[in-house]
């Protein structure tokens, strides 16, 4: 393009090329890749790539999204290998000259394309109880320190997205492993001052699949779209196992 | 009062202390086998001749001491668990039937415990007279 044609304020396009998973339960085939070529904004995100593919060339790709915009959770995927919210990822950031590989996220059962069977890991996170358990009637508000809610706070941020628990290779070995993502939840409840059901749930996770399978990999970390220190609060928790008490 | 009732039993309750005490003991193990193994490899490939020291006469040496034979059996029980409980929790991994899982680490725990009665032994009841050299050169052969 001329620099006479270009408008001012105009974004720069470019063309990335993008591999993704593709599975289909009723076609009988096994997971393949197929691959789109897409012409993007310097702006665009994975997901932008993802709706191109969907509205203007193959309507059957499958994927799960909601907001958007980083707080439903809904479609955490494993982008060039790194698992990934599809709505935080800048294409721009990644390595366009490669393509970009796009993949369900792993250790939960591929229902269609990109779409995992979440029921699991809802599972693991129910099993924690994570909910305000406090034996007083809520006839006012539960007033807390600003240091008291300082202990917490990191973990309230978590949206179960489900990238720590499928970014963790414990969990990938037999999925029975409780997960960085039900720990960081049970971790938000376990050191509020206002719940009073710590030990409850110090013991669940005192289990032969709770904290104690944590290899303090990283992986959960490092793929937070919440920058959580998720591997810290895991830390956190078996800390309180060992001393009894949050 | 309203009680939420619980929505999810919890899943198995299957080895539950073992676990904590098996993480405790990597930690507590690891800490104590940094010391011994880097005294051990110091004490025996690096300081005096190195390597080439090593012969029947060092080994004879070393044990002719208590000090060297609590260091070397202390050692020896710590690797060993250490060793065999790691590869317990990398068996629990890989392996998905059970039975395969269950005969893999009886397995290891017997040949662990086997490793541990004979080294345990040698340490402790080593005899430096059974060498033909030894016989000549030490005094607590002769006679
Ligand atoms: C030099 C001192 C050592 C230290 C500080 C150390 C420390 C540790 C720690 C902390 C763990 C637990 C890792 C985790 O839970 O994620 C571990 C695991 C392990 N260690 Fe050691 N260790 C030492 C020596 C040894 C020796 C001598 C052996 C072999 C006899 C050994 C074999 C293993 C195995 C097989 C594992 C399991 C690995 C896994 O969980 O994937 N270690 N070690
Ligand atoms: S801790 Fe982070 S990565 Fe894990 S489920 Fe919550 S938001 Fe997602
Ligand atoms: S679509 Fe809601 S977090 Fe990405």
């Amino acid at each position: 393009m001329s620099a006479e044609t270009k408008k001012i304020g105009e974004i720069p396009s470019f063309k990335v090329t993008l591999f993704v998973r593709r599975f289909n339960p009723e076609d009988g085939q096994d997971a393949r890749w197929q691959d789109f070529d897409v012409e993007v904004f310097g702006t665009d995100r994975v997901l932008d790539a993802l709706h191109k593919i969907k509205w203007e060339q193959d309507g059957s790709l499958t994927f799960r999204r909601s907001c958007a915009h980083g707080v439903c959770g809904s479609d955490a995927m494993r982008i060039n290998g790194r698992n990934r919210l599809a709505c935080k990822t800048l294409i721009k950031d990644l390595d366009i000259t490669q393509p970009i590989y796009v993949e369900p996220i792993k250790g939960l059962a591929v229902e269609k394309d990109l779409v995992v069977d979440m029921n699991p890991f809802y599972q693991a996170y129910r099993d924690v109880k994570p909910f305000l358990i406090a034996s007083d009637k809520p006839e006012k508000e539960r007033l807390q320190s600003a240091e008291d809610r300082e202990r917490f706070d990191d973990t309230t941020k978590c949206i179960l997205c489900a990238a720590c628990t499928t970014s963790c290779p414990v969990f990938w070995t037999d999925g029975q492993y409780f997960g960085p993502a039900a720990i960081v939840n049970a971790h938000r409840f376990i050191f509020d001052s206002r719940d009073e059901a710590a030990e409850v749930r110090l013991e669940i996770l005192n289990d032969k699949e709770g904290v104690w399978r944590c290899r303090t990999t990283f992986n959960c970390t490092e793929a937070c779209p919440r920058g959580i220190q998720v591997t810290k609060a895991i830390a956190e928790v078996k800390q309180a196992i060992l001393r009894g008490r949050a | 009062m309203v009680t939420i009732e619980t929505p999810r039993s919890p899943r198995s309750r299957k080895h539950a202390q073992w676990e904590k005490w098996g993480w405790l003991y990597m930690r507590y193990s690891g800490a104590v086998l940094l010391i011994l193994i880097f005294g051990h490899i110091v004490i025996n490939l690096l300081s005096g001749e190195g390597i080439k020291q090593i012969d029947f006469a060092f080994v004879a040496g070393k044990w002719a001491s208590p000090f060297w034979q609590v260091y070397d059996v202390l050692m020896l029980w710590l690797a060993l668990i250490h060793g065999t409980n790691g590869m317990r929790t990398i068996v629990n991994d890989y392996t998905e039937r059970e039975t395969v899982r269950k005969a893999l680490n009886y397995t290891l725990w017997i040949v662990c415990g086997l490793l541990i009665v004979l080294g345990t032994l040698v340490c402790v009841t080593f005899d430096p007279c059974i060498d033909q050299a030894m016989r000549a050169s030490l005094e607590v052969c002769k006679g």
